[in-house]
């Protein structure tokens, strides 16, 4: 019953209520059906069926045939049948239920009260529903099609649900139902037609009489065949179960929250529910049921095992659950088909499953932290490899270690009496005599003197008297001196025997004396002496033979001793009267000498004395010796005589031996007295037992053994140890037992035994064990470590500890074939020892330790290192040097001591290799390697070639490459030039390596509110809503793409030509001079009558050429696209690579002149022949590295044209617009309209300059003015951060200086000062000339980084290059040197970006110069390519603008006006003085006009030679008397400055040349190197011109300024000969 | 090609981006490229991709599952600039924008064989907490340059992390010639024994035979 309530412990609330509902329902329909119940059985039962699928009414209709089983429905062994069998339960129940149903009725019973009856029912169905529900969700296969159930099954369902519930424990329905099922065997398919009827019956006969037994089974045999005898069985075994089920319930029904509708059950008596339950319940049996009723009639049990047949083994169930199990079975219909025939129930061997059912865990572990997984790791064993033996895991290394306890001997025990003590002295000493006889010394010894004796009388007999030789008188003497050794050890040995036997007979004398004493006997010994007579007379001969022998000897010895003592005597007597003869000189001296000798003497005589007994002491300071005393041969004898007597028996006494036994009667403990008794009692409570510890570890011990009277133990046992660990130690602990408590007594050590020492070899060895602990009784026993005394007065305390031999053997096991299973010699040996002497010497003292020789010394002692071993070698030679004191220890200290061990080849080998030096190069980013790819792996591919081109630069630094620089000076600077880039780089490389925040991570900034950036938090949530397509949308930044991930063909530069202005016209042609003017004058009407000109643009970048669609006019408007493919050097597109890309774009406009040309007359009308050419007008040179930087290009500039273009004027249309005309007026040339940016945006470098402010790059500056700088930089930055502020600035040496430094007045050359001295606007412009003559070299471009660095003036013109700052720079020094007030623009300009210009003030107007082409602007012109004025510098101060605008047109340049310009250097922050880091003066060289001649020619051979290269298919011929021509027109030019020349010119060539079509120009540039010439001259196309009969004229003049400037001409012309 | 004496080495990497843990995020998608060294060229297959979108599973255990197919061998002649896979999974926000949610790299496993790796993933944080606001307000959260950054030691000092999940890949290794231009990567019998984990976390070794 309680496992019932444990399985539903949870039924829900609802589910209780919606089953109430169907109990009601249910009722309705039994009331209804009670007259009819028979044929409504089966319809109850259905219904039943349906309320636990889920209560589900509807599918009343159905659910019959589904309860009706199909015939062929394959019996699979499922666990369908429970819900079948649950139908099946019910359909009594409700039967059940409808009796008491009636008798209730009749008994006039309360409605509640059947309710009551009722519960059961329903609660059974809750039970299935919720056994439905819970099983649903799993989709078990054997559920799912549970309602084509065989009713056959039922009724062995009914005793599986019978089985489940008083079985305990059972763990899954599943498990409980193969247990039952699998076995059994299948019923007849047509079993469901039986089945119907025995239903009928069953029914039948329940409704009769529910208890008959008997009777169902007769009436069953009638009708049903013999396959299902047990039907009824199971019916009335089914009701009782229904009972049950309905106690149960009521439990349940207590235990939930509706606890007090369960007390309307109380409503029915008790004796009234006795009744009840008796008609319901059924209880089992617990007795066995005998065979024969389990088997059918006249059967006798048959056992399969018996036969031979295999029989599994059945699961364990309890005898008592089996009999239950069994009297159940037998209960129900055909319950006998469970027994097999051996009577027992049928079952399966293991009923458990192999494999389990329950549904895996789902992925537990990927809920997991992946921190958290469990890491598998295999279980490693342990590696004290010192402590184990080497192949001892493996099977063959078994070692054993046999110990043989044998037992155990007391020697002393607390419990001893005092018998006991004198009784085991007594056998300890009887047990010395033993072994002294055993051994017999004695009788060896007095052998040996007699042999020895022999020989020395031999050798006096055979030499006689005769004088013996030297070493026969050694040799007598070495035997008389081992004679005398022999005979004092035989006489000492002689005399321990006889005291040993006279204690022997004393100690038994005691013995004998206590044992009257106390009247009881406790210890068995017996000591019974033994006489052994002797022949009388040959015994006294021997004696006297002895002595006389040894009085012989004795008196030779001290003959002997006397006769050298004589000798010496002499001699010392002989030493005296020299002495004396001496003394008379040295008195003093002799006398300390006679003192000495003196003593000398009685040395000597006390050994003498010893022996002899004759001298006294020596009298001192006698100066005379005595002579020795004749020994005394009497005493001697008598001494000898004694001395016999003492340690011998006397010549004919009998030999006594005495034989201790142990078989003496110990005195029954009733005869002792009390004391005695409880002694012997205390003896006999103990016990003893010894175990065995190997390596400290217990391993073993022995079977406990009481102690007997005797007090010897016998254990007996032999222990086998299956070692692993080496052994270190083997214990034995003696332990004493006391009733239950048990005490160590003593330990003993064994040894180790020799790898050698099996058991054979080996015999039981005692090993002796004390214990210190006192212990005390009160009565007999003497205790230990208490004092204890035999004598009657109490004196002579002796004082006894508990001890005794333990006698046991340790050896090696033997195999089988013998051998000793011993571990190796080396490892076995001394545990501790063999540890150390393993141990690395690294690991021993340290790897710091290695330069200590002392340690080492330490070590190689303490690991006993074999001195042979060759391994030990260097280490021995090394400690013997060390030791010797050669070499000391160094007293330096190592880091790295063993990195020579690391290194895998020298240092010498290592530079060697070709690829070890590439791969160092590529670390290194040395250019050449910087992105050498695929480094070859192996030594011998990497080719020499590799590093030509580099060890060629190297070698070149030296040497001077004149041919590329065409100019020595310029060569020089050039190598300068690289120096300080190079180190510069290297500064950078440092910075590079420098990450600040954003280098790495994009991060949306802040909008700070109120400023000019993306807009305050306000305006960008408003954003959010935005819509996604605006009606005006706005332009949107691109996205911006970094440089690395690029390739070749992903950059493209778009070039935007929208339109130009004031594009030269043509000239007509005239063949006379005069008409020009005509022309002129005529200007209007020639206008209209034909096309002025027709330009084009031509844009070529990195020698790609693309051009635009012709337009018409002087104004034409193109706006069209272009692109450009760009490929980086190298293929290499790193930030700081297009940086330093130097390719310029070039955008030239050119005319299209359309000739009709070669018309042939026969098809005039048909064809016309024309010939197009291009005509120069003019240049816009644009470098990469400003788009690249600046992003894009937007604007209009200034077209390059030349001076002079020949067949071309600069006419004005005059009047047709004069309102444009007069802001034109202030400018002059042609103009073009552009928009340049790069497709994709790259990000452009980053700024080193940042960076080095990160770096925090020395400066000599004060603390003070550059945190002043930096605040100043930063407001400025914050509050406008579209204008360029510096107030600090890096020099060429990495330093930062403050900007004002740099402006100082300096004198320009004085030829150009000198050049016009009336006219103060010429010298100025002439000076801007000279300054905008110097080249112009980015520094991003030679410094590879976007960084600034000025050079000073003198530095600037040393170098030639520089970028505008340094122009700048120069141009304002020098206006300050003439006296002009001027200042330096920090800005931003068209096409540079941030750049520098100077301001000049002059004539009450403000002018602003562009120092890089010596043009000047006003204020308010409209082309003035300054864009934004960021800050003004001068000598002073800085200031910044802080006014609304920032273009020069709309800016007030008024400084002092505090409100538009912010000074650095104001009252509260004054200039500290900063002084000029430019030089005081400059000094020029001279200009060198012969090499300036040189050049000349050098350059015009060269393009000569690079225009007919480019012209490869066609003829170049030149035109000489043109190029004369051009060539003087070319230093008027200069001197001109290329103004108002092109009038004359012309007119001069037309009148030299004729009827030519000339179309030419000069091109004008400052001097660097020879390729921008050459570029410049290509991008104009002259050389393209195809006409057969062409002609070209080229004219080059060079131009020297001082210090070398040098400004370069080159007139192309192209004549036509028409 | 002499196959007795190579000049190069091949390192041929299958595998697949299996999935990730990302705890608070869903509808995540993946992109990975390899970083490599000088000497190190892709012979065949993608360098870069991009998995698709992915939601959480319903059942326990919600991971998301790209199983991206990784498919590359590369050819080199130095060891040096061992692949490295760069992972970085972006995933929309509350308001719908796309940001990241982690960035994360490994080496390419040395020894042939199979293994799977569990990277831990991290994004740059804000440099300071109105930022942080703003930025998680505008979906415009602080991203690296470059997602290769993470492949690299250099400069990440400057840069502050916040970790986000895991992401799991499993490499499937085949070298050729390593061994003969002297490089050995690990037992001959190919058992995956050991290998340096990334990170700090406690990875997730199979021991698998091969």
């Amino acid at each position: 019953m309680k496992e019932r309530q444990s399985s539903e412990e949870d039924p829900g609330e609802t589910l209780k209520r919606t089953l109430r509902a169907q109990r009601q329902r249910q009722k309705k329909r039994l009331l209804g059906h009670s007259s009819a119940q028979e044929s409504h059985v089966e319809e109850i039962s259905t219904i039943q069926h349906h309320s636990e699928d889920e209560g589900s009414a509807e599918k009343a209709g159905d659910s019959g045939a589904l309860s009706r089983p199909p015939t062929g429905s394959q019996r699979s062994l499922s666990g369908r049948q429970h819900s079948a069998s649950s139908q099946h339960l019910d359909s009594f129940v409700t039967r059940r239920l409808e009796e008491t149903l009636r008798a209730a009725r009749s008994k006039g019973e309360s409605l509640q009260q059947q309710e009551a009856s009722l519960e059961p029912a329903s609660r059974l169905q809750s039970l299935r529903d919720r056994d439905a529900v819970t099983r649903f969700d799993k989709i078990d296969p054997d559920r799912a099609g549970r309602h084509d159930d065989p009713l056959a099954l039922k009724t062995r369902v009914t005793f599986r649900e019978a089985a489940r519930r008083t079985e305990k424990g059972l763990p899954t329905a599943e498990e409980a139902y193969n247990f039952f099922t699998l076995n059994f065997e299948l019923e007849p398919q047509d079993g469901t037609e039986k089945e119907r009827k025995k239903r009928k019956k069953q029914k039948k006969t329940t409704e009769k009489d529910s208890d008959e037994e008997g009777g169902v089974e007769e009436q069953e045999a009638a009708e049903v065949d013999e396959d299902n005898p047990d039907e009824n069985v199971d019916q009335s075994e089914a009701a009782p179960l229904v009972r049950d089920e309905e106690e149960d319930l009521f439990v349940i029904e207590q235990s939930s929250r509706d606890f007090l509708e369960v007390k309307k059950a109380e409503y029915v008596g008790y004796r009234k529910r006795i009744q009840q339950e008796s008609e319901l319940l059924f209880t089992p049996s617990f007795r066995t049921v005998p065979t024969t009723i389990k088997l059918p009639e006249h059967m006798k049990p048959r056992y399969l095992e018996d036969e031979g047949l295999y029989v599994g083994e059945r699961p364990k169930i309890s005898l008592t659950n089996e009999n239950i199990l069994e009297n159940r079975i037998l209960k129900i219909e055909e319950g006998k088909k469970w027994f097999g025939d051996d009577g027992r129930i049928m079952a399966l061997p293991d009923p458990i499953k192999e494999s389990s059912t329950r549904p895996p865990l789902f992925h537990m572990e990927e809920d997991l932290d992946p921190a958290l997984h469990t890491v598998y790791r295999k279980a490693v064993k342990s590696k004290y490899a010192n402590l184990y033996i080497a192949g001892a895991t493996d099977p063959e290394g078994d070692y054993q270690l046999d110990v043989d306890v044998s037992g155990l001997i007391f020697s002393h025990h607390p419990l001893f009496s005092r018998e006991h003590v004198l009784g085991a002295r007594l056998a300890q000493l009887y047990d010395q005599y033993l072994t002294r006889q055993h051994n017999n010394l004695t009788g060896h010894l007095t052998d040996k003197l007699k042999g020895l004796r022999r020989a020395l009388r031999n050798i006096h007999e055979i030499h006689g008297g005769e004088s013996l030789n030297q070493a026969m008188q050694r040799r007598i003497s070495e035997y008389s001196l081992e004679v005398r050794n022999t005979r004092q050890l035989r006489d000492s040995e002689q005399e321990k025997d006889r005291t040993l036997l006279k204690h022997i007979v004393k100690l038994w004398k005691e013995l004998k004396a206590l044992r009257d004493f106390q009247k009881f006997t406790n210890t068995p010994y017996k000591l019974s002496l033994r006489r052994e007579n002797v022949d009388r007379t040959l015994d006294e001969q021997e004696y006297e033979d002895e002595i006389l022998a040894e009085l012989m000897e004795l008196e030779a010895e001290i003959e002997a001793d006397y006769q050298k003592k004589f000798a010496e005597y002499k001699k010392q007597l002989q030493d005296w009267k020299l002495c004396v003869r001496k003394q008379k000189t040295k008195k003093k001296k002799r006398k300390k000498k006679k003192k000495g000798k003196a003593q000398d003497e009685t040395e000597e005589e006390d050994e003498y004395q010893d022996v002899s007994e004759s001298e006294g002491p020596v009298e001192e300071g006698p100066p005379k010796p005595e002579p020795p005393e004749k020994p005394d041969f009497e005493s001697i004898e008598q001494q000898v005589r004694e001395k016999a007597s003492r340690i011998r028996r006397k010549p004919g006494e009998s030999i006594l031996i005495p034989e201790l036994s142990a078989s003496g009667n110990l005195t029954a403990s009733e005869l002792c007295p009390r004391s005695e008794t409880a002694r012997r009692e205390d003896v006999t409570r103990r016990s003893l037992f010894v175990k065995i510890l190997y390596n400290d570890k217990e391993v073993s011990r022995t079977d406990s053994r009481s102690l007997n009277t005797d007090f010897r133990v016998h254990f007996g046992q032999i222990f086998n140890l299956r070692i692993v660990n080496c052994p270190q130690s083997i214990n034995l602990q003696v332990f004493e037992e006391i009733g239950s408590s048990c005490y160590l007594l003593a330990q003993v050590f064994v040894p180790v035994p020799e790898p050698s020492v099996v058991a054979d070899r080996v015999s039981l060895e005692e090993f002796e064990f004390s214990s210190n602990q006192r212990v005390m009784f009160d009565h007999e026993g003497v205790g230990s470590d208490v004092p204890l005394s035999f004598e009657a007065d109490g004196s002579n305390k002796q004082t006894l500890l508990t001890s005794g031999k333990l006698s046991c053997r340790v050896y090696w096991g033997s195999g089988e074939d013998g051998v000793a299973l011993a571990p190796p010699v080396s490892q076995q040996r001394g545990g501790l020892h063999s540890g150390l002497s393993r141990l690395d010497a690294v690991t021993f003292i340290g790897a710091s330790g290695l330069y200590d020789m002392k340690k080492i010394g330490e070590w190689a002692t303490r690991s006993r290192l074999d001195p042979n071993d060759p391994k030990n070698a260097s280490i021995m030679q090394l400690l013997k040097v060390a030791t010797s004191g050669e070499v000391t220890a160094p007293e330096y200290f190592r880091l790295e001591q063993l990195q020579e061990e690391f290194n895998f080849v020298t240092d010498e080998e290592l530079e060697r290799s070709k690829r070890f030096r590439l791969l160092t190069l590529r670390n290194q980013e040395v250019a050449e390697f910087r992105n050498y790819k695929c480094v070859p792996s192996l030594e011998r591919e990497v080719t020499d070639k590799v590093f030509q081109e580099y060890e060629k630069r190297l070698k070149e630094g030296e040497v001077v490459d004149t041919k590329e620089h065409l100019d020595s000076h310029r060569a020089l600077v050039a190598k300068y030039l690289q120096k300080i880039r190079e180190s510069v780089i290297n500064r950078f490389l440092l910075a590079k390596h420098h990450y600040i925040l954003s280098d790495l991570v994009v991060e949306e900034e802040i909008p700070s509110i109120g400023g000019a950036g993306p807009g305050i938090l306000g305006l960008n949530l408003f954003k959010l809503a935005e819509p996604k397509r605006p009606l005006k949308p706005q332009r949107k930044a691109r996205k911006k793409v970094t440089a690395q991930n690029l390739s070749d063909g992903d950059i493209k530069l778009l070039i935007n030509i929208i339109r130009a202005y004031d594009i030269p016209i043509r000239r007509p042609q005239s063949n006379k001079p005069g008409q020009s003017s005509q022309c002129a004058i005529q200007g209007s009407d020639w206008l209209l009558s034909q096309v002025q000109v027709r330009p084009f643009v031509e844009v070529s970048f990195q020698r790609m050429v693309l051009q635009t669609t012709t337009a018409d006019g002087p104004n034409p408007c193109w706006n069209e696209e272009l692109q450009l493919p760009f490929s980086a050097p190298n293929g290499d597109y790193s930030a700081a690579v297009l940086q330093s890309v130097k390719d310029e774009v070039f955008i030239n406009i050119f005319d299209e002149v359309v000739y009709e040309t070669g018309v042939k007359d026969q098809d005039r009308a048909k064809s016309i022949h024309t010939r197009v050419e291009k005509h120069w007008l003019g240049s816009v040179k644009i470098p990469f590295s400003t788009i690249y930087s600046q992003s894009r290009i937007d604007g209009t500039f200034k077209v390059h044209t030349p001076a002079v273009l020949l067949g071309y004027s600069k006419e004005r249309s005059y009047g047709t617009n004069g309102a444009y005309d007069t802001m034109r007026n202030l400018s002059e040339g042609a103009f073009i309209t552009l928009f340049i940016t790069i497709e994709p945006q790259l990000v452009p470098g980053e700024s080193v300059r940042e960076k080095i402010k990160e770096l925090k790059f020395d400066s000599q500056e004060d603390e003070r003015l550059l945190q002043a700088s930096e605040r100043f930089e930063r407001e400025a930055a914050e509050g406008y951060p579209d204008r360029p502020c510096i107030t600090t600035i890096i020099d060429l040496n990495g330093k930062t200086i403050f900007v004002t430094r740099y402006i100082r007045p300096l004198n320009p050359p004085k030829e150009l000062l000198d050049a016009s001295l009336d006219d103060p606007q010429e010298t100025t412009a002439l000076v801007a000339r000279f300054v905008s003559l110097i080249p112009s070299l980015p520094d991003r471009v030679s410094f590879s980084g976007n960084c600034d660095l000025w050079s000073t003036c003198d530095q600037f013109l040393t170098l030639l290059a520089g970028d505008e700052e340094e122009h700048a720079v120069l141009l304002c020094n020098y206006f300050l040197f003439m006296g002009k007030k001027a200042w330096l623009i920090i800005g931003t300009a068209i096409p540079e970006g941030p750049t520098a210009y100077v301001l000049t003030f002059e004539q009450s107007r403000y002018l602003i110069w562009n120092p890089s082409s010596a043009q000047y602007y006003g204020q308010y012109d409209t082309f003035c390519p300054l864009q934004t004025i960021g800050c003004l510098v001068n000598a002073d101060n800085v200031w910044f603008n802080i006014q609304e605008y920032t273009s020069p047109m709309t800016v007030s340049f008024d400084t002092t006006k505090a409100n538009l310009w912010k000074p650095f250097f104001s009252r509260s922050f004054s200039h500290p003085g900063l002084s000029s880091v430019q030089p005081e003066q400059l000094v020029y060289r001279g200009t060198d006009k012969a090499a300036a001649a040189e050049l000349q020619d050098r350059i015009e051979k060269i393009l000569k030679e690079k225009i007919m290269e480019w012209r490869p298919r066609h003829p170049t011929r030149w035109n000489r008397y043109c190029t004369t021509t051009l060539k003087q027109f070319l230093p008027k030019l200069e001197v001109s400055g290329g103004q108002d020349m092109a009038e004359g010119h012309r007119h001069e060539l037309q009148s030299l040349l004729g009827d030519n079509n000339i179309s030419g120009f000069p091109l004008h540039m400052p001097f660097s190197e020879i390729r921008p010439i050459i570029e410049a001259v290509y991008s104009t196309g002259v050389h393209n011109v195809q006409a057969s009969n062409v002609e070209f004229a080229l004219a080059v003049y060079v131009h020297p300024y001082p210090n070398n400037v040098l400004s370069v001409w080159v007139y192309l012309a192209s004549l036509v000969r028409t | 090609m002499a196959t007795s004496n190579p000049s190069v080495f091949l390192l041929s990497v299958n595998g697949q981006i299996e999935g990730a843990n990302f705890p608070e995020y869903d509808n995540l998608y993946c992109k990975y490229s390899f970083v490599y060294g000088h000497d190190w060229a892709p012979t065949s297959g993608l360098e870069e991709g991009i998995t698709q979108i992915t939601c959480k599973g319903s059942e326990s255990s919600h991971k998301l599952i790209w199983n991206f197919p990784l498919e590359t061998t590369f050819k080199s002649t130095n060891p040096s600039g061992w692949p490295q896979l760069v992972v970085s999974v972006y995933g929309p926000d509350v308001f719908g924008n796309d940001v990241v949610r982690g960035y994360g790299a490994t080496h390419i496993p040395f020894t042939p064989g199979q293994h799977t790796r569990t990277i831990p993933m991290f994004v740059p944080e804000p440099t300071w907490r109105l930022q942080k606001f703003t930025s998680w307000l505008l979906g415009r959260r602080p991203e690296y340059t470059d997602p290769k950054v993470v492949a690299q030691g250099e400069g990440r000092e400057v840069t502050r992390v916040c970790s986000q999940g895991f992401v799991t890949v499993s490499f499937h290794i085949i070298t050729k010639d390593m061994k003969k231009l002297g490089y050995d990567t690990g037992p001959a019998s190919l058992v995956n024994t050991q290998s340096a984990t990334s990170g700090w976390s406690t990875e997730e070794q199979p021991y698998t035979m091969e």
